[in-house]
Order: C-alpha cells, then sequence, then structure tokens
C-alpha cells in the first residue's frame, strides 16, 4: 500500500468493503425531546453489531416539533439486519420492550418505501382487545391503552433492501488521547450526515475484529494486526509512531449516505491535523472478495 | 382546464337521477352524446339537453349551475375527478362514491355520502338524515374517504359507518353515528339525543356536546390524547373549527355498553 499524505496525516492507499442489508427508520416522540432520546437510546442498546446483536441500530437525527407527525420533540431512529426476518423480529422486540415501556412515547414510520415492516399491527395485541385502530387518509395508526394514557403507533414502516452496513474508518494517533479526541471529532461530522448511524459506543468502536479464530467456533476475533501492544510479535500493520488504533463504523440507507459520512468524517480528521489527533487513517476490508462496496480513502478526501 | 358545465334551465317536472353524470361515465362522449343521457326517473324521459344548457369542456371536471333539491344521486359512484354543484341537491348525493371531490355550495337532501369509500364531499350548508350511512337491508354505510358539512345535518349522522372520516360545523339531529362499525365522526355543535346509539367502535367528537347522552356510555376522564392531535392535523386541512376543537382537553365516554362498548365520544369539557 502506497500512503498518500493529507496536512501531515498518512493516508492508506484502500478501501472499506461494506455490504447489502436490510434497513428501516422509525420517529419516535415524546412529550419531550429527553424522553424521545431516553427511548431511543434505550431501543439502539446493544444493537453494536448484527453478528452478536442480531441487529444495528443508532439515532440519526433529532427532530424539532416541526419535523414529527404529532408536532412533539422527536428523534429518527435507524435499524439495519441482514435479512428482512430478523429486521422484523428486531424491530418488533426492540419497540416492544423500548419504545412502548417508555413514558409518553409514540412511534412512527421514518422510511417510506414499497416493502413494509410491522410495526403497531404487531404490536397491537398489547391492547387486549381495547386497542383502537385508527386510519386518516393514508396513514393507519393503532391506539393502545396504556398505564399514562395511550401508545400510538403507526401500522406499518417502510423496509429498504438498498441499506449497506460497514463504511469504516480506521484512526490511528500517537497517543491513545489523542487518537481518542481524533475519533470523537470524526463521529461528531459523521453524526450530522442524514441516513447514516455509527452503531458501535458514542461511534467508535476499539476492539476491531478479523474473521477467525485459533479457537474452533469463534467468528471474529481481535485484530491483532492493528493491537498496538503486539506489534513485535505478530505481523503487525501499525507504524512505529502510533500508540493506538480507533474505528469508526457506518451504516447508511444508501451507498452515497454511508459515503457522504465517510467523506464527512475524513474532512474532520483532516481538519483536526496530525499534531492534535490522527497520523494515519486506514480502512477494513477483507480484500474485496465479500462485500460488494467499496469505498476508497482517496475517492473521499476532502 | 375548462369544466363541463351544465346549466339548469327551470325547476324539473320530476326528480332526476344524476349518477350518469360522473366523470368517469363521461369520458370520451361528445356533447351530443352528453346531452342524450337518459335522466328520468317517471315513465316521462328526459334527457339532459332537456333540462340543462351544456357547455363542452373537460369531463374530468364538472359544474352543475342552478341546481335544485330535484336532483338525485349527484355524484354517485364517482370514482375521480370532481364535481362542483351550485346550488342545492336531492337525496343520496355522491353515494357509493370511491373518489374524487364532490362540492355541493347549497343543501344536500338525506344519505348524502351514503356508503362511500373514498373521495371527499364537501357541503356547504346542511345535509338531511343518513349522512354517510347505508340504505335499508345494507350492513356498513360509509367504508372511507372525508364527508365535510359546513352547516347542520339531519339524525343518524354516520349510521354503521366502518371508516373514514365525517366532519359537521353546524349541529346534528339525533342518534349521531348509531350503530357505529368504526370510523370517525367530529360534531362542532350540540347534537340531539343519544349519538353513539349501539355504536360498537369508532371514535365520536361532540364539541358542543348533546341534548342527552346513553347511560351506557360510561364516563374515563378527561384527556388531551396524541390520537387526537393526529387527528386535529388531518382535519385541520378541511376545517379549522375542528382543529381547534381537537386540541383541546376532552372527557372520554366509553361504549355503547348495550352493545360492544369499544366505541368512545369524546365531549368538549366547555360545551
Amino acid at each position: 500500500m502506497r500512503p498518500l499524505a493529507v496536512k501531515g496525516i498518512r493516508i492508506d492507499d484502500t478501501f472499506a468493503e461494506a455490504f447489502g442489508m436490510r434497513a428501516t427508520a422509525l420517529v419516535i416522540t415524546a412529550d419531550n425531546a429527553r424522553w424521545a432520546r431516553q427511548a431511543a437510546v434505550t431501543m439502539t442498546g446493544f444493537a453494536t453489531s448484527v453478528i452478536g446483536c442480531g441487529c444495528e441500530a443508532g439515532i440519526d437525527r433529532e427532530l424539532s416539533r416541526k419535523e414529527t407527525p404529532d408536532g412533539r420533540p422527536g428523534v429518527r431512529v435507524l435499524l439495519f439486519a441482514v435479512s428482512t426476518s430478523e429486521l422484523q423480529k428486531q424491530l418488533q422486540a426492540r419497540v416492544g420492550q423500548c419504545v412502548l415501556t417508555s413514558p409518553g412515547s409514540a412511534c412512527y414510520a421514518g422510511l417510506a418505501g414499497e416493502d413494509a415492516l410491522r410495526l403497531g399491527n404487531a404490536l397491537r395485541y398489547f391492547g387486549d382487545g381495547w386497542q383502537i385502530s385508527k386510519r386518516l387518509g393514508d396513514k393507519h395508526y393503532w391506539r393502545l391503552p396504556v398505564m399514562d394514557g395511550e401508545f400510538v403507533c403507526e401500522g406499518t414502516t417502510g423496509l429498504t433492501k438498498a441499506a449497506v452496513g460497514g463504511g469504516n474508518l480506521l484512526i490511528m494517533g500517537r497517543t491513545a488521547d489523542a487518537t481518542r479526541l481524533a475519533a470523537e471529532t470524526a463521529a461528531a461530522a459523521i453524526a450530522a450526515v442524514p441516513d447514516a448511524i455509527m452503531p458501535f459506543p458514542g461511534g467508535i468502536a476499539r476492539s476491531g475484529s478479523k474473521v477467525g479464530s485459533k479457537y474452533k467456533g469463534v467468528m471474529a476475533s481481535t485484530n491483532d494486526a492493528y493491537c498496538p501492544t503486539l506489534r513485535g510479535a505478530v505481523k503487525t500493520g501499525l507504524d512505529d509512531d502510533i500508540g493506538a488504533v480507533l474505528e469508526i463504523v457506518i451504516d447508511g440507507l444508501t451507498a452515497d449516505a454511508v459515503a457522504a459520512a465517510m467523506r464527512a468524517g475524513l474532512a474532520a480528521l483532516v481538519r483536526l491535523g496530525s499534531k492534535r489527533g490522527a497520523v494515519r487513517i486506514g480502512a477494513g476490508n477483507y480484500g474485496g472478495k465479500l462485500g460488494p462496496h467499496h469505498f476508497h480513502l482517496r475517492d473521499l478526501l476532502p | 382546464m375548462t369544466p363541463l358545465v351544465l346549466s339548469l334551465r327551470r325547476r324539473p317536472d320530476q326528480r332526476l337521477d344524476l349518477s350518469p353524470l360522473v366523470p368517469h361515465r363521461l369520458a370520451g362522449k361528445n356533447a351530443a352524446e352528453i346531452g342524450a343521457i337518459a335522466l328520468q326517473t317517471t315513465r316521462t324521459p328526459v334527457t339532459v339537453a332537456d333540462v340543462f344548457g351544456l357547455r363542452m369542456g373537460d369531463v374530468a371536471h364538472i359544474r352543475i349551475e342552478g341546481a335544485c333539491d330535484r336532483l338525485d344521486q349527484v355524484g354517485q359512484g364517482m370514482s375521480d375527478g370532481e364535481i362542483t354543484v351550485d346550488g342545492d341537491v336531492g337525496a343520496q348525493a355522491g353515494r357509493q362514491m370511491s373518489g374524487g371531490r364532490l362540492t355541493i355550495l347549497g343543501h344536500a337532501g338525506p344519505w348524502a355520502g351514503s356508503a362511500v369509500t373514498g373521495g371527499t364531499i364537501e357541503i356547504q350548508r346542511s345535509a338531511g338524515d343518513f349522512l354517510g350511512g347505508p340504505f335499508a337491508g345494507e350492513t356498513v354505510g360509509m367504508r372511507g374517504g372525508v364527508i365535510l358539512v359546513r352547516g347542520g345535518a339531519g339524525d343518524r349522522v354516520g349510521d354503521r359507518m366502518r371508516r373514514g372520516t365525517i366532519v359537521v360545523e353546524g349541529p346534528c339531529g339525533a342518534y349521531a353515528g348509531s350503530r357505529m362499525i368504526a370510523g370517525t365522526l367530529v360534531l362542532l355543535r350540540r347534537t340531539g339525543a343519544l349519538p353513539g346509539y349501539l355504536m360498537k367502535r369508532g371514535t365520536i367528537v361532540l364539541g358542543g356536546g348533546s341534548e342527552a347522552l346513553s347511560p351506557t356510555f360510561m364516563d374515563c376522564g378527561i384527556h388531551q390524547l396524541i390520537a387526537l392531535r393526529l387527528l386535529s392535523d388531518f382535519v385541520g386541512a378541511y376545517s379549522r373549527r375542528a382543529a381547534a376543537c381537537l386540541r383541546a382537553p376532552l372527557r372520554r365516554y366509553a361504549g355503547d355498553m348495550a352493545v360492544l362498548g369499544k366505541g368512545e365520544i369524546f365531549v368538549g369539557t366547555r360545551g
């Protein structure tokens, strides 16, 4: 790999390899922004990777009163899974356990699409016969009596089969502090990009993985080539000046959204500069043979 | 585009059936063919050309001028396009309509919007009995769409309604929402006795209360529900007064306990 350099930051001439996914979006509202956010955070918890969590989910953005169907503060949430059936299962379980239960919440479709996933149509049975169906124009809502009034939930939400998961940036810095600052800066920039989420904690993953393991039955294990403490012990991918690596993983409703998010992240890292932030930026891939979407860092640089 | 205009020459000697004069049934016809359409309801033949002055235009937009209450079934079975009636209409205006828009600038007779499944009906003045309701023997009334009445309406508004929304800005008669199966009625002024009589499901909003509420409706307290906020936004496109009424706290009654009891009547707390 021949490194490029932008403002003192070395950019690997490589690409992020991403995969096609199924995705949906929801709009969660509540009496105030705090509780809308709380419901969304709870619902998107334990949704960092499809491998262990069934889906990847995150907050796309916060919505003002003018942007929500019921005129209350809201949050748009995106969910990604590898199959429609798994996405339906995760959607139903997460909205049922985390949004329905959250005080004052309501839940609406956040995506219009030809295909639909059952939302209120699946959760209505919680009403035990007291649920009320309401059709208003082309919208269909379910009203479920709950202990603080009613939970209003749209009947279905849209499904997209054009979603892309696995866009990523490997951020390498001299120290753990500098690397974390760089990753936080990139994550903040990516958070502003619509239709894309970063499913890991705060948008950042520190335990990047490789496929396979020396142990039988373990699907993924630590990415030893990028572990600074193993630099002398394994075939390392790190230079001598790199003391820590953090990864940002990006899922988007479209390939364009993933590209825009990676572009925003790279621009933020370059703006921060190599003195305070990253000294090198890379991306994870599997040689290009597994995922159909390749996001080359060279094409996304500012 | 210029509408097709039908101007009534004089009050007809017999009641007329205007159901053939809907956009999808006039599509492709020329003026002579439209003029020859029979409208009589007795043994005396009457054609369009006999009673209307005809000014050809886009048949998707029909305007009936000088209308009177002897014109029945205006817009019956309409599936698309637009009909505007300048004047009053007789019975069954917009019956079994499935789409499009019917605007009546005057009064409408009984069974206006009877058993509609879609589209929008706006009546600028008052409507008669059985607004949106089914005929005798039919099991379901209105099944979709929106009916808006700026004036009052007669008895049994929304009888056996299954889906859709009716908004009446003026006073209504007795038994509003009788035998309702589902759907939404928003009645802004005081209604006659016993609204929601034998309703199974559905929502009735009484902005001005009623003469007498059946004892088979149970008080569930005062609420300001999100669902009513959504309804407010929806009806706001048709009636700003209705939208404002739904934003206020309303008292919820569950009923009719004489039957299934899963319907609801909301009553304004100031009414």
